[in-house]
């Protein structure tokens, strides 16, 4: 089968005022199977974002192409959600006002649109709060506000940038068990951006980590626990083994080729 | 879905917030009783020469019955009002063209910054030589007064609108069409809607000084002319008048401001 997202000798350089030019990524090459959850860690700088915001297709790569179902990314679309650390979701809407966004710009009537938006603002547990303006919401439930407007597109694949990176370590574990469950109900391609080993371990099938200085693939580590994911997992000799293995990575990259 | 927003829900500090207001309102005119007291007192020890609060309050029965004030009111608030709704309708999509397209800014923000440091009154006896000494000149000048004030506020606005939420609508498969009237035009409210409280603000400012200069008609002209006949109890009632109809038009913006912009989160 033809991986459903494929990085292909992507490199992005940016250019810093009276300095040189600025290697973000370099040469970074990865293949995603379809279905597959994948996460990337690694120190900032590692060009983990640039790498996510250009199969977005919200960046240009200098060199390079992201392919996606055998089409190269041009520029952004539906079939591929975003969700932001900052939640991004726009103020004077409503949650399902949010939601309902995108189904608005496809011109889906009315009736249709209510009926999608609900089933996944009830899917991620806001239903109490579909007329909640977001400044009424705390960060997490922004941040499954704002995974409910992905997925209400019905995009093939989700890319998620540092999502639960501005909340409370509480909060985020409690976040990462409801997005693999929501994730096991409606299986997309997710490409999820981290800083955090423990987290990278304990959502993926596969964690790629990259190193910085230049921004690069470092190693591909498999993870071969089951989902779903329990605390029992996240408790077990087996998943500290992958940690320690992935925080090794992390902290001693392999040097720059 | 434990999870409890954190942020306390607005009827939690209803109760508190009522009575700070009661008490408020309370010391607001406490204020005002004593001002007025002391108005009294000093006038009618003869202290400075001015008039009284009962002289003035006649004079504005006066005023009232002979239909002078009304009709010296509506002249101008009329004026404030045209002057100022061109001056929005102007402004609001110069600013946003500017905001929007690089190459618009470029070629009006020069002449936006040097009229902006020209006070709109300097630009009076200009505009009576020009244009006469009619309704035009006044409204013009008041026109310039609001459109300056606003034009940058909605520039402002737009140019500052989070690069995120146009992100987040372009993964939605937003163009720019769209990007622009459902996330730009409701971002940028909040800055327009300060442009257009200074913009009234100057306004009414501008309609008074240029009432002063030239005018048959209105609050300033009625000023003017108790300035030539030595009557400050007219002056006074004038006076009063504007300070009046500015706050009531402040306030009419700020509710309009608190229903456009109610999903602000106030730090």
């Amino acid at each position: 089968m033809n991986p459903k997202i494929s990085f292909k000798d992507v490199s992005r350089t940016f250019d810093v005022a009276g300095r040189p030019i600025f290697k973000a990524l370099d040469r970074f090459s990865l293949d995603i199977e379809d279905g597959e959850f994948i996460t990337v860690v690694g120190p900032s700088g590692c060009g983990k974002s640039t790498a996510m915001n250009i199969a977005a297709g919200l960046l240009q790569p200098s060199s390079g192409q992201v392919v996606v179902d055998g089409v190269e990314v041009k520029g952004p679309g539906p079939e591929r959600g975003v969700i932001f650390q900052q939640y991004a979701l726009f103020p004077w809407l409503t949650v399902r006002e949010n939601v309902e966004f995108g189904l608005r710009l496809q011109n889906i009537p009315k009736q249709k649109r209510r009926e999608i938006a609900d089933h996944f603002i009830d899917l991620v547990g806001l239903k109490d709060f579909a007329h909640a303006l977001p400044k009424m919401l705390s960060g997490g439930m922004k941040q499954r506000c704002a995974i409910a407007r992905a997925y209400a597109v019905n995009p093939k694949i989700l890319l998620m940038d540092e999502p639960f990176g501005a909340l409370d370590a509480l909060t985020r574990v409690q976040l990462q068990d409801q997005l693999l469950q929501t994730w096991s109900k409606e299986r997309r391609t997710v490409m999820f951006i981290t800083h955090d080993v423990d987290e990278a371990v304990y959502l993926a099938n596969r964690v790629v980590v990259m190193a910085a200085r230049p921004g690069r693939l470092d190693r591909i580590i498999d993870v071969g626990l089951p989902y779903p994911r329990t605390e029992e997992i996240r408790l077990s000799p087996e998943f500290a083994t992958l940690r320690n293995e992935v925080w090794r990575a992390v902290y001693h990259p392999a040097a720059a080729a | 879905m434990s999870e409890a927003a954190t942020e306390p829900l607005p009827q939690a500090g209803a109760v508190k917030s009522s009575w700070r207001f009661n008490s408020m309102i309370g010391l607001n005119i406490v204020a005002l009783v004593f001002g007025l007291g002391f108005w009294q007192l000093v006038t009618s020890l003869g202290v400075v020469g001015l008039p009284t609060p009962v002289q003035v309050f006649n004079q504005a029965i006066a005023s009232i019955s002979s239909g002078l004030l009304v009709s010296d009111a509506l002249a101008s608030l009329a004026r404030v009002l045209t002057g100022f709704i061109l001056g929005i309708a102007v402004a609001v999509p110069v600013g946003f063209l500017m905001g929007w397209y690089p190459t618009a800014r470029g070629l009006i923000e020069p002449y936006i910054q040097f009229f902006r440091t020209i006070p709109p009154l300097a630009i009076i006896p200009l505009a009576i030589v020009t244009m006469g000494i009619g309704e035009v000149p006044k409204i013009f000048v008041i026109f310039l007064a609001a459109f300056l004030t606003s034009v940058v506020a909605t520039f402002q606005g737009v140019i500052s609108v989070d690069r995120t939420l146009i992100n987040a609508a372009r993964v939605l498969g937003a163009r720019d069409a769209t990007i622009f009237r459902r996330v730009v035009i409701p971002a940028s409210t909040p800055f327009i809607m300060v442009g257009v409280r200074i913009g009234l603000g100057s306004s009414w400012a501008t309609v008074v000084a240029a009432e002063l200069i030239a005018a048959q008609s209105g609050l300033g002209f009625r000023m003017q002319q108790g300035q030539l006949y030595y009557d400050l109890p007219v002056i006074f009632v004038s006076l009063i008048t504007i300070g009046i109809l500015g706050l009531i038009m402040d306030r009419i913006v700020i509710a309009a401001d608190r229903r456009l912009t109610a999903w602000q989160e106030k730090a």
